[in-house]
């Protein structure tokens, strides 16, 4: 055999369709486990870097003081916070987005439908550094004027998550909603029913479980948010139980992205940020995690 | 003595491009079963559908005069909710709702405001005239779904006759039912009909033959034939009637 010819045997073209088709397909799984591959060091390197801290025990998971200079590190405070801050955006997302949800779905013409839709999903497209900079510009502003305070605080916090969470509370429902069988709006219908009757009795009850996913769903992205919230809550130095909603406040992602920027390489600074990581990585986690079993749930039944 | 009478019932759908019922003139009497038969997109479902107005989920345009018990339901003064009370409809496919038995007799009642005490009779009464009541009598909370397509479909005729109508619509109710339900039900029409007037659509002719009165023979959205049963399937009138129920179309 001449090398020429040995050459050619190697050519991929020339090889056997089979043959070719397996390779491509080990080619493209080689690829997909690349996805597994980072999840798994991002968690590796988190938990490995987070440990020490984590080792602080109860100090760390349940100290109400905040304070890097004077070496304290405790989160609860900057949990209670997220919390207060991603649940009121969300009733804020609720309020608008489900109405939103109902008449997109079963009440509103085709052409304003056609409007209203685009509008909710160019939401999505808007960085969200450009919100927050609205945010700051406008809404901090507006209620410092109105309210009085710093205008940095919970409420614009609320507003402008609300904004960002809103639109997958509204297309999460409307799918929901729309998943409902015609055959129960139909028979319900028939039985003389309006349509407003038939949407609170048989729809609304049906489609349940996807509403409840979009809100757990809208829940994570809000926990999550970081820039536009950084931008209109305040960060106060001190993180601080607040008791109004004018007062600024500081969650998890702002202390990470604002601390970031100076600790000191090695230092239970450094330590500490990473375990707040790990906290807001477990939050969002199970949030979705809750999300994907109900809205597989709702399509199974 | 006709309870429903139709005058140039014409019906569109989309935008007028599609012309589903053509000049339809039909009487059709009290207490009786009236029989819809046509093959595949003749217009008789979308027949049946206009007697309830069910017509205008879909988007159709509806021309012309449907007359229930003397007043035109389609003169633009017609209450919806009271013409859907009084002309009931059972569907092609069994959709009970997604909640217990009970719950789901009680659903009509309840929309339109019958009190609490009444409920509990009045659902019992409309499980029996479906010939339901001894099958689900003890397990009256659990969920519709549960039971068989023949029992969900008497079920939903027991949703119907809960709301007291005068006329109910039948709309293929055996074609998803195995032949025992079926039976059940063709029984159970043949009992109804004493009570209530009855417009049935079917694919099946020998079913039109067992329960119905009356026949109405659909073809390309044109009412062919309308006569006594008896008399249409013996001596059909028109040629197309008679090749279609012969079987040598359809």
């Amino acid at each position: 055999m001449g090398v020429l010819e040995r050459v050619r045997i190697f050519k991929f073209w020339k090889m056997g369709e089979s043959i070719k088709e397996r390779l491509i397909e080990k080619l493209l799984f080689l690829l997909s486990l690349s996805s597994i591959l980072i999840v798994f060091f991002i968690i590796v390197f988190m938990l490995k870097e987070g440990l020490p801290a984590f080792a602080l025990g109860g100090e760390f998971f349940f100290g109400m003081t905040w304070h890097p200079a004077t070496n304290q590190f405790g989160i609860l405070i900057l949990v209670l916070c997220t919390f207060i801050v991603g649940i009121g955006a969300l009733v804020l997302a609720t309020i608008i987005g489900i109405p939103t949800a109902v008449f997109l779905a079963e009440f509103s013409p085709e052409w304003l439908r056609n409007i209203i839709k685009p509008c909710v999903e160019m939401l999505v497209g808007i960085p969200s550094v450009v919100i927050g900079f609205f945010g700051l510009m406008v809404l901090v502003i507006f209620i410092r004027d109105t309210f009085g305070g710093w205008g940095e605080s919970i409420l614009a916090g609320w507003i402008i998550l609300a904004i960002m969470t809103l639109p997958h509370v509204i297309s999460i429902s409307e799918d929901a909603i729309r998943a409902v069988p015609k055959a129960y709006k139909e028979a319900s219908l028939a039985l003389g029913a309006t349509h407003l009757q038939t949407v609170t009795r048989v729809i609304l009850p049906n489609a349940r479980s996807g509403i409840l996913a979009s809100l757990i769903l809208g829940m994570g992205n809000a926990v999550g948010e970081t820039m536009a919230v950084l931008m209109v809550i305040g960060n106060p130095e001190i993180p601080f139980i607040p008791e109004s909603v004018l007062e600024p406040v500081r969650v998890l992602t702002s202390t990470i992205v604002i601390e970031a920027a100076y600790m000191i390489w090695g230092s239970t600074h450094q330590h500490a940020l990473i375990a707040l990581g790990v906290v807001l990585f477990v939050i969002v986690a199970l949030l979705n995690a809750i999300t994907t079993v109900m809205i597989r749930k709702g399509m199974v039944k | 003595m006709s309870t429903i009478e139709t005058r140039e019932l014409n019906v569109y759908y989309g935008d007028e491009k599609v012309h589903a019922l053509k000049n339809v003139e039909i009487k059709i009497e009290k207490n009786k079963v009236t029989a819809l038969i046509g093959p595949s997109g003749c217009g008789k479902t979308t027949f049946l559908r206009s007697l309830n107005r069910l017509n205008e989920l879909l988007g159709a345009t509806t021309k012309g005069k449907v007359i229930i018990d003397g007043k035109d339901i389609y003169d633009g003064k017609e209450d919806v909710i009271q013409l859907r009370k009084r002309v009931g409809m059972v569907f092609q496919h069994p959709n009970p709702f997604p909640m217990s038995i009970y719950d789901n007799v009680a659903y009509g009642p309840r929309i339109h405001g019958v009190k609490k005490k009444e409920l509990n009779g009045l659902v019992e009464e409309s499980l029996r005239k479906a010939a339901l009541w001894d099958e689900v009598k003890d397990r009256m909370q659990e969920i519709a779904l549960k039971f068989s397509g023949g029992q969900q479909q008497r079920l939903c005729i027991a949703r119907a006759l809960a709301v007291n109508p005068e006329i109910i619509l039948f709309d293929e109710p055996c074609s998803a039912l195995d032949p025992v339900s079926t039976a059940k039900i063709e029984a159970l029409l043949r009992e109804l009909k004493h009570e209530y007037t009855i417009v049935i659509v079917t694919h099946n002719m020998q079913q039109a033959a067992r329960v119905s009165d009356f026949t109405a023979f659909f073809l390309m959205g044109e009412l062919i034939e309308f006569g006594e049963t008896k008399e249409l399937f013996e001596r059909p009138r028109d040629k197309r009637t008679e090749d279609y129920i012969t079987g040598r179309f359809g």
